[in-house]
Parts: C-alpha cells; sequence; structure tokens
C-alpha cells in the first residue's frame, strides 16, 4: 500500500514512496519479510543465488534462469539500471529476484529505465531488504531450495506449505517454455564499443537448437563467422539434416537436462555426422547423448568467478557459470571420450570431447554476458573444428 | 609449477620512512612477503630504514638491515649478502625507483642478482611515461591526449595545441608529487617548472584533463602461466582530478554495467601483458567519461601499493602474500585460498557487502596550507569502513575517522562555514529556516565545488538546503548514485528528527536507522539523549549489531578464517570459543602524531598473547597495516574505534580484558569509560592514566617524588591565561588539555601572541582547559621509555634529543644512548622514572618526556601508554618491549621474561623525522611544539657522527660532501654559528651567508660570501637555489610566519631538495657526521641481528640502581 511521506522537513511537497511488504518462504520453513518492488503477486521457484558483482540485466534475461527465484549476493542491485542493449533474450525469465537493496536511482549513461519499470513492465516480483547473506549460507549449507515469493500472502505456515507443494524442477521440462516457437535466422552483431575476442570472415551455415539460448551466443557465432538458423529445441535430427548446416551448436537452456529426453534422442543420432559444440545445457544433453548421466548439485554454479583449468594446456579461466546440474565424471565410461576442462573449486566436470567424432562442449559459458571474456578460444576452435570437417 | 629451487636468499626493498603518498601498507605488503618466503624455505634479506615497522623486526626476515635505502648502502648489502634475488614490487615506489638505480648502474647485473616479480623492463615500460604512453598505443588503449615536456616553453607548446585545463606528471615521482592542473599559462609555468625538478629524469607529461570523469581502479595478479585475476574493482567517489589517495573510494565498483567492467577488465589483462609483469600484482587506473563510457587508461603501477592492501582487507584476497609465492615460481592454483581452505587462490573474490576508505587529512597542522584537494595526494592516513551498503560503509567510515565525527554529520559536531550547529534546536532550526535559501544555496555550491577535506559534510549540507542532486552533481561531477545515497541518508535522518523529542522512536525507525549506520551518538543527538540511553533503548527492543564475515567468496563456501565487520541485520556469524580472550584496541587512521609506531606495538601484543595461549581479538579501521591482516590476530575486527562499536564487540566476545594502551591516544581516550562500565582494563588501571592526564592529581604525583615541573597553571579564559603568563614569566608553553601530537601546541613570547592564541585554542579543547608551561629556553630534552610488570620497573632507553626542548619529540632526532648529559643526570632520570612508573602502578609500557636545563631535571609529560619510540627502542637494545608489555599485562613477571636490568648499547642508534613539507608548498619548514613529521628513520653505526649521517641519508636528506653552504641564523644564534662554520670551512666548503652572518663569520675569520636577501635586489640567495649553485642550508628561524622572507627560502629549499637544518644542534650533528663521513672512515652496513648478538657477546652493560 502507498504511504505519503512529507519529502522534505521544510517544504510542504509530498512524494509518494511504494511500499509493499513481501516474504520469500522456502519449503524448509526459513520466511524472510522485506519489501516488494516490481509487480505484485505470487509465484513459485527454485531459491538460488548468483555472486556475480555486475550484470543482473543479463542474468535476468537469461532463459536458463526460467523455474528460479534468483538472489543476488552483492547487496546494490539496480545502479545502472535497464538498457536496451545487455538484454540476453527478450524478456526477463526468472521467476523472481531477491536482493538486499534496490538501487533508488539509476546511473549509467546507456540506461533506459530503472529495475523496479522493468519488473513491473514484464509482471516479475522482487523483494529487497532481507538479509541476503543469511538466505545464502542456508542454500549453500542445505541445498537449494523450492520457495514463494508473496506480496499477496502473509502467513508464513501458509506460505511454507506453498513451497512445499511447488512442483520444483527436477524432471520438469522446462525447455519447452523457453526454446523458439520456429525457427529464424540471426544476424545481429556484437555492440559498437563492445567487441572483444577474434573475428572470423569465412562463414559457416550452422544450425543451433534453442534450449533457451542467449543472445549473445549468436552473437558470438556470428563475430567467430557462422551463419545461423536458430531452431526449437524439438526439432528432429531429419530437419536439421535437411538444412543442411555444416555444423551443429547445442544452446544452454533451463533447468533438468534428463527431462528433455527428445532433444537428447536427436542429439545421439547426430553425433558423428556434424561437428558439435554444446554449451551448459548443451553440454550435458551431449552427456546424456554419449551415455552419460547427470545429477544435480548441491546448490549449483552461478556466478562469473569460478576458476575452471583446460586439461591439455594447464591454464586457468576465469568463467561465467550457471547451472543446477552437472555430466557425472565418472559416468563417462567410453574411451573416446576426454575430460578438457574441471571446475577447480569443486573438481567437477566443466567440459569435454570425443577423441573420434567432432564434438565438445563446456559447462561454463564462453560467451559471458555476464562474466569475464577469458573462454573465447572455445569459439574458435568450434570455427576451427567446422572448417576442418568441411 | 613448483617453486624454484635455483634460488636461496632473496633481498627485499622495503619502502623506507612513512610519507605522504607510502604508508604503512608496505609494512604490511613486505611483511607478508617475509613471512611467505620464509615459510617457503628461502632465507631472506631485508633493507628498509624505517625502525617503526614489523617487517624489520629481527625474526622476521633472515637478515635485517636498517640503513638507508640509496644506491650506496644497496650495493653495501648487495656485496655483504650477496643474494640470488631481489623482489622489487613490495617496497613502494621507492623500492621500484631504487631498483630502476640499480640496474641503471648495472648493480644486479654486477652481482649476479635476479629481479623477481617484475624486471627492469617491465618496470620502466609502466614507470616512464612515453615508454607507457607507447605500450599503451601499441595495444590499442585509449588514453587522455598527451605530450612530453623537458622545457617550460614546450609545455606551454602543448598545452595550447590541448586546450586548458591540462594536467602535469612529473615522471618517476610518488604520491603524484609536483603533479597539478593548470588552468591558465602562468600556473602551467610554475607547475612545469617544479615538476621537472622533481621528476628523477626532468620529464614531465602535459596531458589533456579528464577532470570530472568518473575514475576507476582494478587490482589485478597474473602468474607465470599468465594466468589473471581481477582482486577488486574500486570506484571513486571523487571524480578524477584528485588523487586517488585523497578520494573517498568504494569497493566494488557501484556504477559500470557488466559490458562496461569486462572491457575494463579485459583492458587491464592487456595492460600487464603488454607492460610484461610476469608474477605479481598490478594497480590500474581508468578514467570513464559518465557522458558516452568512452574509457581511457590513466597508468598502472607493477607492484603492490595502497590500493592493493586496500584491495586485500576489502576482499581478503592477500596480494603481497601470494605476489610473493608466484614471484618464486608458483601458479594461482597451486596456492590455496587461505579463507575458503578448499578452494584455490586462482579465482576473483566476490564480495556481499560495500566496502569504503577515507582519506584522513592534517591540514590543522600546516599554517597556511593550500587544502584543495589536487592530483597531488595530501592525505596522511586513512580509514576503511565495511558495511552491507554504501549508507552504513559511509557512516561507519565517517566515525573511524577520529576526527570526532561520529557519522555523516548530525552528531554535535556540525558546523556551516563559521555557524556551529551543536544542538539539535540549533541544527533543525537551521536547516528548517534556511531551507532552499539562494544565497547560502549559492555559497554551499560555489564551496564544494573544489574539493577539500570536509566536503563530505558540505555536500550533506547542500542537500539540506534543498540543492538537487543534479545540481551538485554539476557542480562536482560525483555520481549521482553516490549523491543519490547520501540523500537517503538525510531522509531518513529528517524522519528521526520529526519523532518529537520525549517520545520514543518506533522500532522500525530506529532499526532502519542502524541499518543505515547511524551511530548511536548521533541518534543521541536526533532524540535528545545521551549515547548509552540510546545503546539501551534499542538493545531493549532487540536491536543490536551481528557480525558477518569475510570470507572472498559472498558465502559460496564455507570460510575458516574469522574476519568479521558489523551491521544491523539477522544472522550473526561469530563462533564464541571458550578459550581465554584478550581484546586489543588499534590506532585508528594513520595522523601526524599517531602514526605505524602503535601498530607495530598491537601488532606485538597480538603475538605474544597468543604465544601464552589467549585468544587475541583485534580491533581496527587501518587497512594499511599489520594488525589488520586476518593473519596477525585469532580474530580480527575491521570496526571504528569508537565506545559503540567496541562494546558491541565486547559485548558479543566477553573477553578476559582489553588491551588499550598500546593504540596510542585514541583507545586510551575509551579508558574511563570503558572502565566505568565494569570492564578489565589489562595493565595500567583507567586512574593511573587520569593522574598523568590531571594537571593537578599530577602536579601531586611530582612534588610527592620530588620531581621538578616547569611552573605552570591552566585556564579557561584570556583573562586567567594572562595572570598566569604574568606569574610564571614569558616565554611560554600554551597548548589544549587531551590532545596528541602537540596539536596546537605553541610557545609564546608576550601576552598580544597569547591573546591570539587564546581565541583559538579554546575551540580546540572543547571544555577542557589550556595548559600553560613555563617554556624552559635551551634546555636539552629527554625522552624515557619503560617497562614495569607492577613490581619492578626496567628502563628501556633513555633517549637525547638533537633539538632542543620546545620542538615536538615526535619532530626531534632522537638518539640512543644519550650523548652529553652527565652520567649523574641520567642516573637521576632513571630513578624518578622508576619512581613515577611505581606511583602509577604501572603494568606495561610508560614515556616519560624531561628537559634538562642547567644540570636541573624537569619533568615535562608522563605518558602511561606505549610511545611513539618504542619500535625504535626495541630495534636499538634488541628486546621487545611492546611484546613483553603485553605479556606483563597478561600477568607474567618481567623476571619471568628476562628483563631485569637497563641494556644500554655500545653502538649509536640515531631517529630521525622525516616531514611532508615537499606536499605543501609554500608552508614554512621549522619546527614546534606542534608535530609535523609524518614517519621516522634510523641511522645505526658505531659512533654518534656516522648513526647521524645514515639518519640524514635515510630521511631523504642526504648531506652533501661538497658544494656551497647557506647560512643564515638568527641573532641569538650568530655566536654558536661560528664553530661550527669553522668546522664546515675546514672540511672544505664554500660558505655563503646572509650580510649579517656574514659579517660576524668574517670577523672570526671565516670566509664567507654574501649574498642578497630576497627583497635586496638580485641575484638573491632564491636564484642561488634555483641554479642548483646551494647544496646545504644552515637557517635558524627568527621568527614565525609564512610571510616571511626566511620561510621562502626555506619552502624552496624543500622544493629544490636541498637539505634544510633549522637548529643549531642539529648544524652540530650534521658537522660532525659529514666529518665523520669525509675522515676516511666510511660508512658500512651490518645487519640489525648482527649488533643485537655481538651486544650479548659482550654482556651487558647495566645502570646500576
Amino acid at each position: 500500500m502507498p504511504r505519503f511521506v512529507p519529502e522534505n522537513c521544510g517544504g510542504t511537497v509530498f512524494k509518494v514512496i511504494p511500499f509493499m511488504k513481501a516474504y520469500l518462504a522456502l519449503e524448509d520453513g526459513l520466511i524472510f519479510e522485506g519489501e516488494g518492488f516490481g509487480a505484485e503477486g505470487e509465484i513459485f521457484g527454485e531459491v538460488v543465488f548468483n555472486t556475480s558483482l555486475t550484470g543482473y540485466q543479463e542474468i535476468m534475461t537469461d532463459p536458463s534462469y526460467k523455474g528460479q527465484i534468483v538472489t543476488m549476493t552483492y547487496p546494490h542491485i539496480g545502479n545502472y539500471g535497464i538498457n536496451h542493449d545487455d538484454e540476453e533474450s527478450f524478456r526477463p525469465w526468472l521467476e523472481g529476484f531477491v536482493v538486499k537493496e534496490l538501487s533508488p536511482v539509476v546511473s549509467n549513461y546507456r540506461s533506459a529505465m530503472t529495475l523496479d519499470e522493468y519488473l513491473k513492465q514484464h509482471q516479475k516480483i522482487g523483494i529487497q531488504g532481507i538479509d541476503t547473506r543469511k538466505l545464502v549460507k542456508h542454500l549453500r549449507d542445505f541445498g537449494s531450495k523450492k520457495g514463494v515469493l508473496s506480496t499477496v500472502d502473509g502467513d508464513s505456515r501458509r506460505l511454507v506449505q506453498k513451497a512445499k507443494d511447488s512442483p520444483g524442477i527436477v524432471g520438469v521440462d522446462l525447455v519447452r517454455e523457453v526454446t523458439c516457437k520456429q525457427a529464424y535466422e540471426y544476424s545481429e552483431k556484437l555492440l559498437d564499443g563492445f567487441e572483444w575476442g577474434d573475428a572470423s570472415e569465412d562463414g559457416f551455415d550452422i544450425v543451433a537448437v534453442d534450449s533457451g539460448i542467449k543472445f549473445n551466443i549468436l552473437r558470438k557465432l556470428k563475430q567467430h563467422g557462422f551463419r545461423v538458423k536458430v531452431v526449437p529445441a524439438s526439432t528432429t535430427d531429419e530437419q536439421i539434416m535437411k538444412l543442411h548446416p555444416r555444423g551443429l551448436f547445442l544452446s544452454n537452456g533451463p533447468g533438468d537436462p534428463a527431462a528433455v529426453p527428445y532433444l537428447v534422442e536427436t542429439v545421439r543420432k547426430l553425433i558423428g555426422k556434424l561437428p558439435i559444440f554444446g554449451i551448459c545445457l548443451g553440454h550435458q544433453i551431449l552427456g546424456l547423448a554419449l551415455g552419460g548421466t547427470t545429477s544435480k548439485l548441491k546448490f549449483g554454479h552461478r556466478g562469473g568467478n569460478h576458476p575452471v583449468m583446460d586439461l591439455r594446456t594447464h591454464r586457468i579461466e576465469i568463467t561465467s557459470q550457471n547451472h543446477g546440474f552437472i555430466v557425472d565424471m565418472d559416468s563417462l565410461r567410453e574411451e573416446d571420450i576426454e575430460l578438457t576442462h574441471i571446475n577447480l573449486n569443486d573438481k567437477t566436470l566443466e567440459g569435454l570431447r570425443h577423441t573420434k567424432h567432432p564434438l565438445f562442449s563446456v559447462q561454463y559459458h564462453p560467451e559471458n554476458s555476464p562474466g569475464p571474456h577469458d573462454s573465447d578460444y572455445l569459439f574458435t576452435r568450434f570455427h576451427e573444428m567446422v572448417a576442418q570437417c568441411n | 609449477m613448483p617453486k624454484r629451487t635455483d634460488i636461496k636468499k632473496i633481498l627485499i626493498i622495503g619502502s623506507g620512512p612513512i610519507i605522504i603518498g607510502q604508508a604503512c601498507e608496505f609494512d604490511y605488503s613486505g611483511t607478508q612477503a617475509c613471512k611467505a618466503l620464509r615459510e617457503e624455505g628461502y632465507e631472506v634479506v631485508l633493507i628498509n630504514s624505517n625502525p617503526a615497522t614489523i617487517m624489520t623486526d629481527p625474526d622476521l626476515a633472515n637478515r635485517t638491515y636498517i640503513e638507508p635505502i640509496t644506491l650506496p648502502f644497496l650495493e653495501k648489502v648487495i656485496e655483504k649478502e650477496r643474494p640470488d634475488a631481489c623482489l622489487p614490487t613490495m617496497g613502494g615506489q621507492t623500492g621500484l625507483n631504487l631498483t630502476v638505480e640499480a640496474c641503471e648502474a648495472g648493480l644486479f647485473e654486477k652481482y649476479h642478482v635476479e629481479l623477481i616479480g617484475a624486471k627492469y623492463e617491465a618496470i620502466k615500460k609502466a614507470e616512464d611515461r612515453l615508454d607507457f604512453k607507447k605500450a599503451m598505443e601499441k595495444i590499442g588503449l585509449d588514453l587522455p591526449q598527451s605530450g612530453f615536456a623537458y622545457t617550460v616553453e614546450e609545455a606551454l607548446d602543448l598545452a595550447e595545441h590541448l586546450g586548458y585545463p591540462v594536467i602535469v606528471r612529473p615522471s618517476y615521482t610518488l604520491g603524484g608529487s609536483g603533479s597539478g592542473i593548470c588552468f591558465n599559462r602562468e600556473e602551467l609555468e610554475r607547475v612545469t617548472r617544479l615538476g621537472l625538478q622533481y621528476s628523477r629524469i626532468h620529464e614531465v607529461l602535459i596531458e589533456e584533463s579528464v577532470l570530472g570523469w568518473k575514475e576507476f581502479e582494478l587490482e589485478v595478479m597474473r602468474d607465470i602461466n599468465d594466468n589473471f585475476v581481477v582482486i577488486c574493482s574500486i570506484e571513486n567517489f571523487d571524480p578524477m582530478g584528485i588523487h586517488t589517495g585523497d578520494s573517498i573510494t568504494v569497493a566494488p565498483a557501484q556504477t559500470l554495467t557488466d559490458k562496461e567492467y569486462q572491457r575494463m577488465r579485459d583492458a587491464a589483462r592487456k595492460v600487464i601483458s603488454e607492460i610484461g609483469v610476469e608474477t605479481g600484482g598490478s594497480n590500474i587506473q581508468f578514467a570513464v567519461n559518465p557522458k558516452n563510457g568512452r574509457m581511457v587508461i590513466i597508468e598502472m603501477n607493477p607492484r603492490v601499493s595502497r590500493s592493493s592492501a586496500l584491495a586485500s582487507k576489502a576482499t581478503g584476497f592477500p596480494i603481497a602474500k601470494f605476489a610473493a609465492k608466484l614471484a618464486v615460481g608458483y601458479t594461482l592454483d597451486e596456492i590455496p585460498n587461505d579463507i575458503t581452505k578448499y578452494t584455490p587462490a586462482s579465482f576473483e573474490p566476490t564480495i556481499d557487502y560495500c566496502v569504503v576508505k577515507i582519506p584522513r587529512f592534517a591540514f590543522e597542522k600546516f599554517e597556511g596550507v593550500n587544502d584543495s584537494l589536487t592530483s597531488q595526494m595530501k592525505s596522511v592516513g586513512e580509514a576503511m569502513s565495511i558495511g552491507r551498503t554504501f549508507k552504513e560503509a559511509l557512516q561507519k567510515g565517517l566515525r573511524s575517522l577520529e576526527i570526532k565525527r561520529f557519522g555523516l554529520g548530525c552528531d554535535g559536531h556540525d558546523k556551516f562555514f563559521d555557524i556551529p550547529l551543536k544542538t539539535r534546536e540549533a541544527y533543525v532550526r537551521f536547516f528548517r529556516e534556511k531551507f532552499q535559501d539562494e544565497e547560502l544555496k549559492h555559497k554551499v555550491g560555489k564551496y564544494i565545488a573544489v574539493a577539500k577535506d570536509n566536503r563530505i559534510f558540505y555536500l550533506k549540507y547542500a542537500l539540506l538546503l534543498g540543492m538537487t542532486v543534479e545540481g551538485i552533481n554539476r557542480v562536482t561531477a560525483i555520481d549521482p548514485w553516490f549523491l543519490e545515497q547520501m540523500k537517503q541518508l538525510i531522509d531518513l535522518e529528517k524522519k528521526l528528527m520529526d519523532v518529537p523529542q520525549g517520545e520514543d522512536p518506533p522500532r522500525e525507525l530506529l532499526k532502519k536507522a542502524k541499518e543505515y549506520g547511524f551511530s548511536d551518538r548521533q541518534l543521541a543527538f536526533c532524540f535528545g539523549k545521551n549515547e548509552l540511553e540510546i545503546r539501551k533503548m534499542r538493545q531493549a527492543l532487540g536491536i543490536d549489531a551481528v557480525f558477518k564475515l569475510v570470507d572472498t567468496c559472498a558465502a559460496e563456501f564455507k570460510a575458516y578464517t574469522p574476519y568479521f565487520y558489523s551491521t544491523y541485520e539477522e544472522e550473526d556469524e561469530t563462533v564464541r570459543s571458550e578459550k581465554k580472550k584478550v581484546m586489543i584496541l588499534g590506532g585508528g587512521p594513520n595522523r601526524i602524531g599517531q602514526g605505524i609506531e602503535f601498530d607495530y606495538c598491537c601488532v606485538h601484543a597480538a603475538f605474544a598473547l597468543k604465544e601464552l595461549g589467549f585468544e587475541t581479538i583485534m580491533v581496527n579501521s587501518n587497512p594499511e597495516t599489520v594488525s589488520t591482516d586476518y593473519d596477525t590476530s585469532d580474530k580480527l575486527f575491521f570496526e571504528p574505534l569508537t565506545l559503540e562499536d567496541v562494546l558491541n564487540i565486547y559485548e558479543r566476545e566477553k573477553p578476559i580484558g582489553i588491551i588499550l594502551q598500546l593504540g596510542g591516544q585514541t583507545p586510551l581516550n575509551l579508558a574511563k569509560i570503558l572502565a566505568s562500565k565494569g570492564i578489565s582494563i589489562l595493565g595500567t588501571s583507567a586512574d593511573a592514566i587520569d593522574i598523568a592526564e590531571d594537571r593537578e592529581r599530577f602536579k601531586q604525583l611530582l612534588q610527592k617524588i620530588d620531581l621538578r615541573q616547569p611552573e605552570n597553571g591552566s585556564a579557561t579564559t584570556l583573562d586567567d591565561a594572562c595572570k598566569i603568563a604574568k606569574r610564571i614569566g614569558y616565554p611560554i608553553v600554551i597548548r589544549p588539555s587531551y590532545v596528541l601530537g602537540g596539536r596546537a601546541m605553541e610557545i609564546v613570547y608576550d601576552e598580544e601572541s597569547l591573546c591570539k592564541y587564546m581565541v583559538q585554542a579554546v575551540e580546540v579543547s572543547g571544555e577542557h582547559p589550556v595548559l600553560i608551561d613555563k617554556f624552559l629556553e635551551d634546555a636539552t630534552e629527554i625522552d624515557v621509555d619503560l617497562i614495569s610488570d607492577g613490581d619492578i620497573a626496567v628502563v628501556g632507553a633513555v633517549m637525547e634529543h638533537i633539538e632542543e626542548a620546545g620542538i615536538h619529540s615526535g619532530d626531534s632526532a632522537s638518539v640512543i644512548p644519550t650523548f652529553s648529559l652527565r652520567k649523574e643526570i641520567v642516573e637521576e632520570i632513571i630513578v624518578k622514572t622508576k619512581l613515577i612508573a611505581k606511583e602509577l602502578h604501572v603494568v606495561g609500557l610508560m614515556n616519560v618526556q624531561y628537559a634538562v636545563q642547567r644540570g636541573v631535571v624537569y619533568c615535562l609529560e608522563v605518558n602511561p601508554r606505549a610511545s611513539r619510540t618504542v619500535p625504535f627502542v626495541s630495534k636499538t637494545i634488541g628486546v621487545p618491549l611492546a611484546k613483553l608489555a603485553a605479556k606483563v599485562m597478561a600477568g607474567k613477571t618481567l623476571r619471568e621474561l628476562g628483563l631485569t636490568t637497563e641494556i644500554v648499547p655500545d653502538y649509536v642508534s640515531v631517529k630521525e623525522s622525516v616531514f611532508p613539507f615537499i606536499k605543501f608548498p609554500g608552508v614554512d619548514i621549522i619546527l614546534s611544539p606542534e608535530m609535523k613529521s609524518t614517519g621516522e628513520v634510523m641511522g645505526i653505526d658505531d659512533d654518534f657522527a656516522r648513526a647521524f649521517y645514515k639518519s640524514q641519508d635515510a630521511a631523504l636528506s642526504h648531506l652533501p660532501l661538497e658544494g656551497k653552504v647557506f647560512i643564515s641564523v638568527k641573532n641569538r644564534d650568530k655566536t654558536k654559528i661560528v664553530p661550527i662554520a669553522q668546522k664546515i670551512h675546514k672540511l672544505g666548503y664554500a660558505i655563503v651567508a646572509t650580510k649579517g652572518t656574514a659579517e660576524v663569520l668574517r670577523d672570526k675569520g671565516i670566509p664567507a660570501e654574501p649574498v642578497l636577501k630576497l627583497t635586496e635586489g638580485r641575484p638573491t640567495i632564491a636564484d642561488l637555489i634555483r641554479n642548483n649553485e646551494i647544496k646545504l642550508i644552515i637557517n635558524t628561524p627568527s621568527g614565525k610566519g609564512p610571510m616571511l622572507d626566511e620561510a621562502k627560502i626555506r619552502s624552496l629549499a624543500v622544493s629544490f631538495n636541498i637539505p634544510c637544518i633549522t637548529t643549531i644542534r642539529a648544524a652540530q650533528a650534521a658537522a660532525q657526521g659529514i666529518e665523520a663521513v669525509k675522515s676516511g672512515k666510511g660508512l658500512g652496513v651490518k645487519a640489525i641481528q648482527d649488533y643485537h648478538n655481538r651486544e650479548l657477546k659482550k654482556g651487558v652493560k647495566t645502570c646500576a640502581l
């Protein structure tokens, strides 16, 4: 409800301060009371956290966050507002947004609106003013939790029950909700003034399977000389082959890879037929297609500071990460599969390749956005691989 | 890659004395480096002239040379020690400059010493502005347009082309010495002329102004495999144009989108690779145009820095320690993150709080100083604070500054220009009545357009008067994001003020205020209560501080290192152990009068108590220090040192007691109130402290032990003061009570000056009276440090000052052992000091100052706490006094600790003070009872003359061995100067003197060429100085004030880096020193460990009692 406060002690000007109570409840009973922003209402999702200091706009618009309520660990969020260029898709996908403190103003030459306005526009709920560190420590110690974010219900017992009853994301096909409805050609390039990495001129036609693809992957593919046809995740191997691509790209995407068996099946049939590069969910799909298994991490990897070692060069990349599931390292029995990258924090698998077939994939995000630009060489590697195969 | 085994012995170059631009951050870095390298099994050799450092402790490096950091001494050390490698990146600009010099002289080549961390080429490329510019252009990075000038004419031409304003930056200087912004030709001529002088290679860069752009810094690291990480991003609150050391800075960057931040990160990576820093840390500065995002690179430092120390404390990532490990071949992934233990150092820290650093200035010490902030650094220290939000951190930072402020105003100390707003009523009424007052808005708008040390408060006043964020941004270029945060504070403050007097504020409002960082003192002001009432009220409502961890990873991983900050939220992360705990209060930000010496003592206490099995809890707010290294104590609380913050920690941790006497005056000021709350103060009691500080009680004490004191009195009115002065007779020393560093202390010769003084002084001392003492002319001043366990007392050293009494002890050169006093006098002093200790029941350290006039001993001052000279004494006699003091406070006896008799060394140690005058052009450099020095050096040798000579060398005041000496002394000194001039003449110098002095000298048969004073025509002495003809100046002041001819000469000497001696005694010592060095005996070097060992071998000379 709005509340009137005098704007200054000397004058009589009044200003409406938006004020709305909001609650975040986890399935295991932890409850936070804060202030709502963005839209009003009630939503469910898996509560996770991201440790990036910058890049909230990219995070919100990353389709991989479908089904999740995202907590930013850095307390001041919204400082530079929302601009027209830094979107990773046409809308925010996450279910809800949790911050310590929403910035009262925006300060950036590119900013077009405030975070609050943006969330309102897209009917997304935010909560601020809670002890986000306590929440993060809880998720770290007890794992990601199902949660409910509400501005309409203040009854804690009821909220916890709602969180418990919510479907969660394990075994749920979220890809279906974020993939494009029909195939399209992508034609945008990197933003003026923010280019980096190598560019390539000679073009190859490739197909990118959209499980929730980020714009920056498409931009990077284009920069590296690919002409990209983006297709829905349900596209079959025959349909793909009919397009006569020179390579196949498997995108990132939300949720449980085991819940998209149709895509695993498609990929399995294309292994050996096309050079393949997979990122994040694409890596997991490839892992499954190669006969491996996937499992859920306790609280996932979400942030822009994870060290990954390329086992061939022993070089360390600081990577952008966003995943709750991993390919189980021990499940990849086939001796032709080489583990190429590991996460130095928890020693989980970050990348693989096949020694016979032209394919490789990484669990992290070489296209970053947000995050460091250390891993651009993977796009070059893909380009070389496609060139070699053709 | 594993560590290198082909090198065994590594030389580390320290940074020398604390000066503006180079403070104890290099002790922190150097100490970490020494520890890290020894941990890896290397033998460490150290050269550093600063005795007040932890790194020069005899057990830190294997071989410690407290010698001048100059090329000749470096060569002597290398020749003697033959190290395999040298790590040049730990000693700040001093270390790098010396390294470049040594490389160019072929020193490292000659002795086959390998540079590790940064090679000559890399240092050169980063430090030489032309090379740097070329390198940046090569990798396609944008820079401000610029050109080099080697003459004033070239500079003017360049400025024509670039358009004013332009920035002048001399190559190879530290802290931006000699740089400045020039808005017109005249300014440019002046700044260029000086800049060419300051530059080691007489080169200045004339640069396009990026004034008002946003300023950012990245702290980065790189290893031998080209792995690269950003440790911390920093955004400056104050925009470009103000030295980053003088800016309020914030970590992490607040207003960059990820795209912009990553572009900056890419640029930083390119820079460190192109410059060729193979391993270690660097600091890279950028400017961003807020209108279009254009990013230009400003500079890079290929070494650890003030900012890297800040970044380390802000993130928990120890840059210097890891830089040392990388330098010997490790890669980042091979080094475990100390805090998380199980994850590697090859990652980028992320934080879930906001860090604010606020510089501490000391302009009040320098009459006539230009206090506008520019591209040349002027601050003497800094405080850092951590909060969950910028608002909280800013308020905590302001109350950490030790400037008697308790947040962003509304604390009873507000003052709008000359209107004091001490009461709530005055404050509220003023801003209510003057709201939207156009005249005042204009006035404050004009004031904030120029950055000053107190601008932050005037920004607030501007907001309170109704200036808009946009309006303030227009005149200051401070980012609206920061201003809006301040506006939020002010909006909340208004709500607090709206609570009717006598009514209790609603819980929600109070909670919000605490979340916004309001101190209890501020709330007390708002609600018309006192601080402790507020505390009680909020605690009754369950509003208590919680402590959160600094963990490098925003809680993603479990942290094992207990490094905390307070905030007001739900969860507290401290875990209280059952061990016996001792809390140590540090000294807060460095300032003149309270510096690294106290941090040294606190660190020793932490080490000592750990040895005794206590859990140690350190509280401090100074990011530059070793005490705020999480390695130093068992628990670190990075917090302000106010009553409120200390109580928060005390209540949480429940230690058996608090140690206050080692952190200087800051913690000591809390003694009374903490004791009154029933908190156990370890060591000397709060009552004893009160006796020493209370005039009357102190007088009684001295009478009881039959110790003379200069005649004195105290006055609260001008009338009183005049009466007392008449009674005891002029000259008098006058000062406010309860102050540090001789703040506002003056020698007054007549009633007129007394009246002038009283107008200023009463405000300085608040409700406390001014103290008046008879000034003892021509007296020798003595400093004594003593340690006592309450049963027996041992004098650490009796130090004789070179300068006569009347000059602040912190500014005097001081000598161990005494050199001119009769044995009976020294013994009397020792006996009396012990009697004082006995009377005060001192447990721990005590410092007493005496003056000896014509064989009579007067007691000037007793400080029942650690003094500034404790490290100097400890390094000289080889006994860690502060460590022993801590143990004594914890219940050990001196007998148990093995110190029962005095140690008088058979070598000589001279402490010399180092002054910041070069940063304050135009300020007179004469010494007075008001302390002005920022740091100290030590010269040690077998005899006084050589030790003194070394101390001058180390103090960057190299005594010339030939050339012209200019002598001009006041009338009273004319006879005393004769024998000195005689000696100088005999040593082969030509003497130039002003008319009066020249006549006196020639009368005595000493040839002296007369030279004109400034107003006597041309060429004057100033011309000779400018033409570099004068190598040494001896000038004793006849009066005071920056307008005087002689003051101008002295200040010119500083600008041209000519040693300038201002007292007769120092001139005597200098002549002796030069004589010794010229006599052919030469100067050697000796490790401090050898001095101490030799002493043991020879047996200890003791003073019988």
